[in-house]
């Protein structure tokens, strides 16, 4: 076999292949339907345009199935993650409406901390009822997706609460360094995630607990608090989801505020190339997955489909992409390329001699 | 929510004690006739008012208006319940209602379909019924006596007036709420009916001020030559706000915007000058609720139709008249 059929095997048996694939399709078409598309230009000191938009608006959903991630990794689920981020906007957003200064950075900074620490309690919760009592992550979690929203409600008093605090909306809509600040934030929190689960144990341990929770105990691995921590910071990631959603619209809408995000989330998880069976993760992949979902939302709209046909677009070209990254098509195409018979290769990324290059 | 569920709580107590009284009651009977009994007690009206939720601004408002107006000064004695957007939830207080065989029953149907035996059953008891803000599509004969609400076609052809009269160049985009809903479907046919020929493009932003955004934001590159957005709510229109800002562009003058609501928030876009002109969908029709169930409980005839008062704003309006907006 030649090194150029050699490589061109690599690429497509990545797990991340198809996903890639997709996103600068879609780019491309996007700039071929509406030339400028892919313009970046600067405005007022910050970058503006189209790319910097999908950069935005992918932090929610990155942030979300970051936890999520870390989550699935362990053999779990967590389907409160929506529902938290109604809830963390309320209280932040209840919090500076009832604030003397909402301006005030302090202000500010304790709306946001509120925010978190509601989040942290949440997680917290789910933690404690998946690992203390031992119910199922799916109706555990499902307990905040169901309830969250009408504690926010109560939060919120029914009303969609409104405030007016620049430092707060920056958070979402504001720009640092040139980048918008959503961005920045989203950037720092996967980075500083990456390095704490990439270059510590942590990431090896969340994979065996997902392989197998009790060989994992036996082995010495404390797997009650590590999963537990997990759920946390999936809570917290949430919050801080929620934070930086709402921000620039400023306003706490507990009934839609993320709703249908936990399903965002996990469908970033899986284009990403991590199983829902726990095990092995990656979290390069989630980079990926966020900016494709937004990339689909928003190509709707620039190649004037008409509204009707969105749902069924977007189902088509995660349909697509899900078949065409499915490990009996990716050993289907491996075996068509190849010139000679020879036993497929196995198509699970474990095995793939390119997993490694994976892990952020 | 916690305190209309306890007035809820205290109420059936009390009227169960009238529904047994009253367990003859339950044959069969018309409209007229099926006050009759009630007004055994003080002589007040007991309306059974089920509410589909609280999910958005408009309904909380809605609520208020109807507790401030069904009230015992007015001569009501109101039963109210919280649906929480759960049709079961209305249909077991719909029974209830029955069962405590309340003069009239009103309520805004979560979803349209589903109601078939609540309502005969309803109908069986002889109990008139007032729909309010929405409607149900059912196979019961007369299901009800009059039905309160917006005409939401009317509304946007109210905004396409508008259009035509103000900027009948205007190249339009229009924000959608949320597919299929009575307002979006609405709405949209009332405004695409007067200049539907300017409309260059559409997208849905189900209603909220986030998705408004991110649709509008597209929108800018897709439709470079878009010089108006229609939306069908204000939230929707704020969102379009924060985008169009953030293009560079100036709401309101580079690309004007026209809504659909007047709450608070919509109305001050309007003074500030981002908005060009809205709609207003008037969800403070206590008053004219607790006057159609009076004559409805006197037997009086009433149009099958009632459209609530609603009027339009444009940009005269004053900051006085924003603040004096209750929601």
């Amino acid at each position: 076999m030649s090194a150029v059929q050699t490589s061109v095997r690599r690429a497509t048996g990545h797990a991340l292949f198809w996903p890639t694939t997709a996103l600068v399709v879609l780019l491309v078409a996007c700039s071929v339907a509406s030339p400028g598309f892919l313009d970046v230009s600067v405005r007022d000191g910050a970058l503006v345009g189209q790319p910097v938009d999908l950069l935005r608006n992918s932090v929610t959903p990155l942030l979300l199935a970051l936890g999520m991630c870390l989550v699935i990794a362990t053999g779990g689920i967590d389907l409160s993650v929506g529902a938290v981020m109604a809830i963390s906007l309320a209280v932040s957003l209840t919090y500076l409406d009832g604030a003397a200064d909402a301006s005030d950075p302090a202000t500010v900074v304790t709306a946001v901390v509120l925010g978190l620490v509601l989040g942290l309690a949440v997680g917290a919760f789910n933690g404690m009822l998946v690992t203390l009592l031992g119910v199922q992550p799916f109706i555990a979690t499902m307990i905040l997706m169901v309830a969250g929203r009408g504690i926010a409600m109560l939060i919120t008093e029914g009303q969609i609460t409104t405030v007016t605090s620049p430092p707060f909306k920056a958070l979402g809509a504001g720009s640092l360094l040139g980048l918008p600040q959503a961005v920045v934030i989203g950037a720092v929190v996967f980075v500083v995630v990456a390095l704490v689960v990439r270059r510590t144990a942590l990431g090896m341990l969340l994979e065996s607990i997902g392989v197998n929770r009790e060989s994992a105990r036996l082995s010495g691995v404390r797997a009650r608090s590590t999963t537990w921590t997990v759920y946390v910071l999936a809570g917290v990631l949430a919050a801080l989801a929620g934070i930086v959603y709402g921000a620039p619209t400023m306003a706490a809408d507990a009934n839609n505020i993320g709703l249908f995000f936990e399903l965002n989330a996990i469908v970033v998880v899986v284009l990403g190339g991590t199983k829902l069976d726990g095990g092995r993760f990656y979290l390069s992949g989630l980079v990926v997955g966020a900016l494709l979902l937004t990339t689909i939302e928003r190509a709707v709209i620039i190649f004037q489909l008409p509204s009707t046909t969105t749902n069924l677009f977007k189902a088509a070209v995660l349909i697509a992409i899900c078949i065409a990254a499915s490990p009996r098509a990716r050993s289907w195409v491996q075996r068509r390329r190849s010139t000679r018979p020879e036993p497929a290769p196995s198509s699970a990324p474990a095995k793939d001699p390119s997993a490694k290059e994976l892990t952020a | 929510m916690f305190h209309a569920k306890r007035r809820t709580f205290l109420s059936i107590v009390a009227s169960t004690g009238l529904a047994l009284s009253l367990a003859a009651c339950g044959g069969g009977g018309d409209t007229a006739q099926a006050g009759s009994g009630g007004d055994g007690g003080d002589g007040a009206i007991r309306v059974g008012y089920s509410q589909l939720g609280a999910e958005s601004g408009w309904r909380t408002a809605n609520t208020e208006s109807v507790q401030q107006n069904l009230t015992a000064d007015n001569g009501f004695d109101l039963t109210f319940v919280d649906a929480q957007q759960k049709q079961e939830n209305q249909i077991k207080a719909l029974r209830d209602f029955v069962a405590q065989d309340v003069d009239v029953i009103a309520f805004s149907p979560v979803v349209e379909t589903g109601w078939d035996d609540v309502l005969q059953e309803i109908k069986d008891a002889g109990i008139p019924v007032v729909l309010v803000d929405r409607t149900v599509d059912t196979t019961v004969e007369d299901p009800y006596v009059t039905h309160i609400g917006s005409d939401f076609k009317a509304e946007g052809t109210k905004a396409g007036d508008w259009v035509e009269e103000n900027a009948p160049d205007a190249k339009i985009f229009e924000l959608q709420g949320t597919l299929g809903s009575g307002a979006q479907v609405d709405r949209e046919e009332g405004f695409d009916g007067v200049v539907g020929s300017q409309v260059i493009g559409k997208a849905s932003g189900n209603f909220t001020r986030a998705e408004g955004r991110t649709a509008t934001e597209a929108a800018l590159q897709a439709y470079p030559d878009m010089t108006m957005i229609f939306t069908h709510n204000d939230d929707m229109g704020l969102g379009a706000v924060e985008a169009i800002e953030a293009a560079g562009k100036k709401p309101g003058t580079d690309i004007q915007i026209v809504s659909v609501d007047a709450v608070r928030d919509g109305l001050q876009a309007l003074v500030d000058k981002k908005f060009n002109y809205v709609v207003e969908c008037n969800p403070a029709f206590g008053d004219q609720l607790a006057e159609l169930i009076k004559k409805v409980h006197d037997g009086e005839d009433v149009p099958k139709e009632t459209v609530v008062e609603e009027t339009a704003f444009d940009q005269t309006i004053t900051q006085a008249e924003v603040d004096a907006r209750p929601y």
